[in-house]
C-alpha cells in the first residue's frame, strides 16, 4: 500500500473514532472538551495491558481483544469524571473538560512510571499483532471505525433511542416533559464518548509507534477530533468524510515535512490552519445542538 | 495634654471595643458581625476554595502513598514545603515568586475574558507568542527590557484578537479557535526560536542564546534582599499593579460594567446599546496582552532559557492560569494568593525524589484543584445549607421565631462567584 494512503487511513481511523465519541456527547447536550484526556487514558490502559499480556505469552487473539476492551473501559471510567461533575453536580463543562485534559497527562506519566519502574514514562508494546500485515500500519481499528460510523448513523437517525438522545441536546425540557430521562440520556452520551475516545487513543498510539512516551499526551489529536466533529456537522457520515480530509492533511504534514523548500513548521501547522479555514467556511450554516453546554436542572423549567 | 484630646482617644477606644465585641458576641436581637461575615459570599467563596485545595492535596497524598509507600512521608513533606525545600529560604521564596508572577498574569487573562463570558483557553498560545515577540525584541532589535515587555504584550494581544475577531464576525466558538491557534503559535515560536530560522538558536546547547544584559528585567534590589537570587525582578511590581488595575477596570469603570453585562446576558447588553463586537474584541485583546506579558515577565528574567527542540507541547503556564483563576474565585486579588499556592505545590513537586516519584504529581494536584473548582457552586450551596440548618436549630432552641431579613438564600441558578 502506498505510504500516503496508509497514513491517511491511520489518522482517519483515529479522528473518526474520537469525533464520533464527541458527537454522541454533544448530541446529548454535554460539551466534551476532555476528549484529549480520555484518549490519553485509553491509550495508557491499552498499552500497559497489551504489554503485560505479551510478556505473559498470552495468545495474540486474546491479547488484542482484552487490550482493546481495557482501553474502552478506562476511557469510559475517565469520561465519568466529566459526566458526574457536569450532569449530577451541574459543573461548568468547559472547565471540567480542561481539567481532565491536564489531569490525564499528569496521571498517565505517574502511572506509566509506576509500570516501567524507571524514570522514563515510555511504555513498550508489540504493535504488529494489531496490524493486517506484519510491517503495515493499518490495523483492525479500521474495522472498528467503519462499524462505529455506520452503527451510530443507524442508531441516531433510525432508532427511537437515538432520537431520544438527540432530543436531550436540543431541548431537554421538552424531552423531559414527554417522559425521557434527560440525566440518563446524557450519561449514555458521555459514556459512548468515553468508550470511543479511549479506543481512539489506543488506536492512535498503536498505529503510530511501537513505544509511547506518555509525557507527550496524544499531541493534540483530541482537539483536532473536536474540529472534525464540527466540520462533520455532528453527523456520522459527514464526520467520516471530514476525518478523511484532516487525515490527509496530517499525512501530508508528516510525509512531505521539510521538502519542497517550505519550512517544516508550515507543515506542522497545516492541519490546524486547514481546520480554521474549514470552520470559517462552515460557520454560517453550522448548527450545534441547541442545548449543549447547559446543565439540565429538573427543578428549573 | 488637654482633656478634649484625652476624651477623644477614650471615645475612639471605647468605640473600637464595642465594635470588636459586636463582631464576636451575639446581640440580643441582631446577629453579631462574625455571623454576618460567615454568611457573606466572599467567605463562602473562600471556604469553597479552601475545601478544593484540601481535597486536592489529600488525593495527591493518596497518589504518593500508592506510588511508593515507604518513601511517602518524605515526599509529602517536600510537596507541602514547596520552595522551602531549597537549602536557603531566600532561594525558595525566589523560585516560587519567579513562577508565580507569570501564573498570576495568566490567571488575570482568564478572569478578564471570563467576565465577558469568554473562556480564554488560548492563554498558552498568547503566552508563546508573547515570548516570541519578547525574544525578537531582545535578539533582533536589541531593545531594552521595557520595549521587550511591551512587545510581548502586543504579541499576546494580537493572538488574543484572532479568536475575538472570529467570534465577533464569523461566529466561530472562541474555545475551538483558541485551541487551534495555541498550536499554530507554538510551531511559530519553535520556528523562530529553533534551528530552522537560526536567528537566536545556540546549536551547541540546543536552546536559545542567553539574553543580552540590556533586555533582562532589572532586579530593583530584590537580589540583595534574597541574598543574590537574581531572578525576582520588576515583574513582581508589574504583576501586582496589573492585578489591581484589572480589579479597578472590572469594578469601577464603564468598560468593566459593559464587559460584565455582556458576560451575564449578551442579548440584554446589545439591547441596552452596548457595542457587543467592539467590547468582545477589546476584551480578548486585553486578555491576550496579559497572557503575553506573562511570558515576557518569565523569560526576560533569564530564569529559564527557551529550547525550541525540547518544548514540543504547549507550556503548562497558560493552563495552570485557569486553575489559579478559578481557585481565586475569579477575583484578581484572590488570584494573587491562589497563584502563589499553586506555584508552591508545583515547585514542591519539583523537589520530589525522581527515583521514586515523577514531578508531574504537582501538576496532578493542580489539575485536581481545577476539577474540584468546577464543583464550587455545589460546595457553596452545601455551606449555605449547613448554615441554614444551624440557624434553624438555634432558633428552635431560643424559641424566638424571629425572621432575619439579612440572610440571603443562595440562588440555585447562580453561575459564578463574584
Amino acid at each position: 500500500m502506498p505510504l500516503v494512503l496508509e497514513y491517511t487511513l491511520v489518522f482517519t481511523t483515529v479522528l473518526a473514532l474520537v469525533a464520533l465519541g464527541g458527537m454522541f456527547s454533544e448530541r446529548s447536550g454535554v460539551i466534551n472538551l476532555g476528549l484529549e484526556g480520555i484518549m490519553v487514558i485509553g491509550a495508557l490502559a491499552g498499552a500497559i495491558v497489551t504489554s503485560v499480556l505479551s510478556k505473559a505469552n498470552c495468545p495474540n487473539f486474546l491479547n488484542v481483544i482484552v487490550s482493546i476492551i481495557a482501553s474502552m473501559i478506562s476511557g469510559w471510567l475517565f469520561s465519568m469524571l466529566l459526566g458526574i461533575a457536569c450532569i449530577k453536580f451541574k459543573a461548568d463543562q468547559t472547565i471540567t473538560g480542561t481539567a481532565l485534559n491536564i489531569m490525564s497527562t499528569a496521571l498517565a506519566v505517574v502511572i506509566a512510571r509506576m509500570y516501567t519502574k524507571t524514570p522514563s514514562s515510555q511504555v513498550d508494546y508489540t504493535r504488529q499483532i494489531y496490524m493486517f500485515s506484519y510491517d503495515g500500519n493499518v490495523g483492525i481499528f479500521l474495522i472498528f471505525m467503519l462499524v462505529a460510523t455506520f452503527a451510530s448513523y443507524v442508531f441516531l437517525f433510525k432508532t427511537s433511542g437515538g432520537l431520544r438522545l438527540m432530543s436531550c441536546g436540543e431541548h431537554p425540557q421538552a424531552a423531559d416533559s414527554v417522559g425521557i430521562n434527560v440525566y440518563k440520556e446524557r450519561y449514555l452520551g458521555v459514556s459512548i464518548s468515553g468508550i470511543l475516545g479511549g479506543l481512539g487513543g489506543f488506536a492512535y498510539i498503536v498505529q503510530s509507534a511501537g513505544q509511547w512516551d506518555f509525557k507527550y499526551g496524544v499531541t493534540g489529536f483530541g482537539f483536532l477530533a473536536l474540529a472534525v466533529m464540527i466540520f462533520g456537522q455532528w453527523k456520522p457520515i459527514k464526520i467520516l468524510l471530514a476525518a478523511l480530509v484532516f487525515g490527509l492533511c496530517q499525512t501530508v504534514a508528516i510525509i512531505y515535512s521539510g521538502t519542497l523548500g517550505i519550512p517544516q513548521f508550515v507543515y506542522k501547522m497545516l492541519p490546524y490552519i486547514v481546520c480554521m479555514i474549514v470552520l470559517v467556511l462552515t460557520s454560517k450554516k453550522s448548527r450545534a445542538p441547541k442545548a449543549e453546554g447547559q446543565p439540565y436542572d429538573q427543578g428549573k423549567r | 495634654m488637654n482633656s478634649t484630646f484625652k476624651d477623644k482617644i477614650k471615645s475612639v477606644f471605647s468605640n473600637l471595643r464595642n465594635r470588636i465585641r459586636d463582631f464576636f458576641v451575639k446581640g440580643k436581637q441582631e446577629k453579631s458581625g462574625l455571623q454576618k461575615f460567615l454568611t457573606t459570599d466572599a467567605f463562602k467563596n473562600f471556604l469553597s476554595s479552601v475545601i478544593c485545595v484540601i481535597i486536592g492535596l489529600l488525593v495527591g497524598i493518596i497518589v504518593i502513598v500508592i506510588v511508593n509507600a515507604p518513601n511517602s512521608a518524605e515526599a509529602i513533606a517536600s510537596i507541602l514545603k514547596g520552595g522551602f525545600n531549597a537549602p536557603k529560604w531566600q532561594r525558595g521564596v525566589g523560585s516560587v515568586l519567579v513562577n508565580a508572577i507569570p501564573l498570576l498574569l495568566c490567571s488575570l487573562s482568564i478572569i478578564f475574558a471570563y467576565k465577558c463570558g469568554l473562556f480564554n483557553i488560548g492563554a498558552p498560545g498568547q503566552y508563546v507568542i508573547g515570548a516570541m515577540f519578547a525574544f525578537l525584541g531582545a535578539f533582533f532589535l536589541k531593545a531594552p527590557w521595557y520595549v521587550c515587555l511591551i512587545l510581548s504584550a502586543i504579541g499576546g494581544a494580537l493572538w488574543g484578537i484572532i479568536p475575538g475577531f472570529f467570534k465577533a464576525f464569523l461566529s466561530v466558538n472562541e474555545v475551538i479557535t483558541s485551541i487551534m491557534f495555541n498550536w499554530i503559535g507554538l510551531y511559530l515560536l519553535n520556528f523562530v526560536a529553533g534551528p530552522e530560522a537560526g536567528i537566536m538558536y545556540n546549536e551547541n546547547l540546543a536552546e536559545c542564546f542567553i539574553l543580552p544584559k540590556s533586555s533582562l528585567l532589572p532586579t530593583l534590589g530584590f537580589d540583595k534582599m534574597l541574598s543574590g537570587y537574581k531572578y525576582v525582578t520588576v515583574a513582581f511590581y508589574i504583576a501586582i499593579i496589573l492585578a489591581i488595575v484589572v480589579r479597578i477596570i472590572l469594578n469601577k469603570t464603564k468598560f468593566g460594567y459593559e464587559i460584565k453585562a455582556t458576560g451575564n446576558n449578551k442579548d440584554a447588553a446589545k439591547y441596552a446599546g452596548m457595542n457587543y463586537k467592539r467590547n468582545l474584541i477589546i476584551t480578548m485583546a486585553i486578555s491576550g496582552a496579559l497572557a503575553g506579558i506573562a511570558a515576557g515577565c518569565f523569560y526576560l528574567t533569564g530564569y529559564e532559557v527557551y529550547s525550541a527542540t525540547k518544548q514540543t507541547s504547549l507550556p503548562a503556564m497558560g493552563f495552570n492560569g485557569i486553575a489559579a483563576a478559578f481557585l481565586g474565585c475569579l477575583n484578581p486579588i484572590g488570584s494573587i494568593f491562589s497563584s502563589l499556592l499553586i506555584t508552591h505545590i508545583n515547585v514542591g513537586g519539583g523537589y520530589l525524589d525522581t527515583t521514586y516519584y515523577s514531578k508531574e504529581i504537582g501538576d496532578l494536584i493542580s489539575s485536581l484543584i481545577i476539577y474540584l473548582c468546577a464543583f464550587s457552586l455545589f460546595i457553596r450551596l452545601t455551606i449555605t445549607k449547613i448554615q441554614n440548618r444551624k440557624k434553624e436549630l438555634a432558633e428552635a432552641n431560643n424559641a424566638t421565631p424571629e425572621k432575619n431579613p439579612d440572610v440571603k438564600e443562595e440562588k440555585v441558578g447562580e453561575k459564578e462567584c463574584h
